[in-house]
């Protein structure tokens, strides 16, 4: 990595808004570090909406009808489910973080398309306002699951179809920033930088704008065609009218199962910047990491069927589907492999990043190994539809997708506001969390097994244990978050002064100040040698 | 795209007429072979013949044919995806009544 002078401090990009001044400066900026931070508290907002929202339902299990009707809880999984999903983990990190440090890890002073960037903005903040809308708005909070699976979805009288608008807003949002993102991979390194000297998290980056671009059109598709049938009684999946409801399954995973990945890669690439500085050892397999972010990209558009085993697709389907689901697993292992392998006989740091990331791996691997056994055909049969779901995709998007991004965001809070939080209620919120998570949803897998179903407001006594100690759980998870959050704000206004370069990582944001001016780079950088340095 | 990979004009207007009247008969194909009761065959051969449509817009009236490699390999990628998400869905459609559909 080039040694980026540390000259004379300039105005930072905090200080520097452009031609507006206030409000006007954030919210009609073009400077890419702006638009990260946009991203980063609009996200985070809904975010909070979302975790109340679960915290509701959790309360409304341990004594059913006690503190809401059937009704308000079934509005309630379908709200928090299309928050969490398409407002939360799919903009998340590459929204926030890729677009902070996509240009400066490339050397470049912004991405491709600025005002495409902002606009892309615009457009996600209108689809949730319109989301957010229609759980106010006569006719009532969707009470669909946020699958939207037909064709309860095309009979309902709630607010689906302004709700399917929202969510098709949000979907160009994001298929613009995808766009943006391959174009300035492409289009913008500095001199030097090869495309094998690019951090990881680019390309983990890469592999989800693809992913972005080629598979939320589907989901585009998939709600207008949804929301046609319900303006103007088509047919296409109303069995009554000879339309297929299983192939609004298939059509919605289509989408939705290469969002998970869009969901998770971007924390994978996270904690592959992570683990090398903590370790201060280079990365294992550097190659290996980058090209199974673009095997699980590829995967992962294969798989989509293994939502569907037991909806009535045909048998080959579900073979081919269950056996191709066993092949992600093996991308996926190699990563988790090579980040183990970083830190064998490093010198390991233990901070707040780095807990972070180790929590990812554990929640990860149980995501993974669950993923295992409802992938097998046999055993989803009997698992599908069960709390042992909620369980499993908590883990995966949550313990996984949520732990990367928090991870990240005690790695680069002090470039990003040039300010250092407390270190000790770090490490306490992150204690809190892992532990209150972990009741949280392991009992779900119990439950599970039990076989309670999943999206139901009563239960039978048998599974009353261990829907309480799930609700403590979620208490407990409420606290960290609580700690963890107050900490970082707090750090924004008392914290102490960061340093350039407080962690001793070596890809190029760490020869910036922090935080870093308008610019970026004064003089654009030449690299000469991979993102790592640490031998 | 650069202005001089464009070819010359007398020459593009013969062949874009040759393109449309293909296009035109492939048009005149599909729905033939709408009407010849070909059952399980019918989506294949309509979604080939739309591909080949795609496919001639793409190369010659988007001029595909004079850009960089780099964007014909893209836009085989993005084929690529949307073959094998079609090809998986009639892994479904095609025997989900356990043989081939008689519609
Ligand atoms: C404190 C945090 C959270 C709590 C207490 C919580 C709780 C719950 C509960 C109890 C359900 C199941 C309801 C049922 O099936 O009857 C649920 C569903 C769901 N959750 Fe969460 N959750 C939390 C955070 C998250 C996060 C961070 C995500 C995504 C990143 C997420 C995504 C979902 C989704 C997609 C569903 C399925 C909704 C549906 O069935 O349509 N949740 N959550």
């Amino acid at each position: 990595m080039p040694a980026e002078s540390m000259a004379t401090p300039e105005k930072s990009y905090l200080e520097d808004g452009g031609r507006f001044r206030g409000l006007f400066s954030w919210i009609f900026t073009t400077d890419h570090k702006r638009i990260g931070i946009l991203y980063l508290t609009s996200v985070f907002s809904f975010f909070a909406i979302g975790v109340i929202l679960g915290l509701l339902m959790r309360l409304s299990l341990i004594e059913p009808g006690r503190f809401m009707s059937e009704r308000t809880y079934n509005s309630l999984f379908t709200v928090h489910g299309v928050i969490q999903i398409f407002l939360f983990i799919i903009p998340g990190i590459p929204a926030s973080f890729g677009n902070f440090f996509l240009p400066i890890h490339l050397g470049a002073r912004d991405v491709a398309f600025p005002r495409l960037n902002i606009f892309s903005w615009w457009l996600y903040i209108t689809g949730g306002a319109i989301l957010i809308l229609s759980i106010f708005l006569p006719g009532g909070a969707p009470d669909t699951g946020w699958t939207f699976y037909a064709p309860y979805s095309i009979r309902t009288t709630s607010n689906v179809s302004l709700a399917a608008s929202g969510i098709f807003i949000v979907g160009f949002s994001s298929i613009l920033t995808g766009l943006n993102f391959v174009t300035t991979i492409h289009r913008m390194r500095a001199p030097g930088m090869k495309w094998f000297r690019m951090p990881l998290f680019i390309w983990s980056l890469y592999a989800t704008a693809w992913t972005q671009i080629l598979a939320t059109p589907v989901l585009a598709i998939t709600l207008l065609l949804l929301i046609l049938e319900r303006s103007f009684g088509i047919g296409f999946f109303e069995p009554l009218k000879g339309g297929d409801p299983i192939m609004f399954e298939h059509l919605f995973w289509m989408y939705s199962h290469p969002a998970v990945y869009i969901m998770i890669l971007p924390a994978m690439g996270v904690v592959s910047e992570i683990f090398p500085v903590f370790s201060r050892k280079n990365i294992f397999g550097y190659k290996a990491v980058a090209f199974s972010s673009l095997g699980i990209a590829f995967f992962g558009y294969l798989v989509w069927g293994h939502h569907m085993f037991t909806s009535g697709m045909s048998d080959i389907s579900r073979v081919i589907f269950s056996l191709i689901t066993f092949l992600v697993a093996v991308p996926s292992g190699i990563k988790v492999f090579n980040w183990i392998a970083t830190m064998y006989k490093g010198s390991v740091r233990v901070d707040s990043p780095l807990l972070f990331c180790l929590a990812f791996i554990f929640l990860f691997s149980i995501a993974g190994l669950t993923g295992l056994i409802i992938g097998t055909l046999s055993l989803n049969l009997y698992l599908h539809g069960t709390y042992f779901i909620v369980g499993h995709f908590h883990y995966t998007m949550f313990g996984g997708a949520g732990f990367g991004f928090f991870a990240g965001l005690h790695y680069w809070f002090p470039k990003m506001f040039g300010r250092m939080f407390n270190e000790r209620a770090a490490k306490t919120a992150w204690f809190i969390m892992f532990i209150g998570f972990n009741i949280l949803y392991f009992s779900m897998f119990l439950l599970g097994l039990q076989g309670m179903p999943r999206r139901y407001f009563q239960y039978l006594p048998q599974f009353r244990t261990n829907h309480i100690l799930s609700t403590i759980g979620s208490w407990i998870l409420a606290l960290g978050l609580l700690i963890m959050f107050g900490n970082l704000i707090r750090a924004l206004f008392r914290g102490e002064k960061a340093p350039a370069n407080p962690w001793g990582g070596s890809t190029l944001e760490w020869t910036l100040p922090s935080p870093p001016s308008r610019e970026n780079f004064r003089e654009t950088p030449v690299v000469k040698g991979g993102p790592y340095t640490f031998g | 795209m650069t202005e001089a990979a464009v070819p010359q004009h007398g020459l593009t207007s013969r062949l874009y007429l040759l393109v449309w009247i293909v296009l035109v008969a492939l048009t005149a194909a599909t729905v033939a072979v709408a009407r010849m009761n070909v059952t399980a065959f019918a989506a294949l051969i309509s979604i080939g013949i739309a591909t080949v449509k795609a496919g001639l817009v793409l190369v010659f009236f988007m001029h595909l044919k004079h850009e960089p490699l780099i964007l014909k390999v893209m836009l085989g990628i993005a084929l690529l995806a949307l073959s094998l998400i079609i090809l998986l869905t009639f892994s479904d459609v095609w025997y989900r009544w356990g043989a081939h559909v008689h519609s």
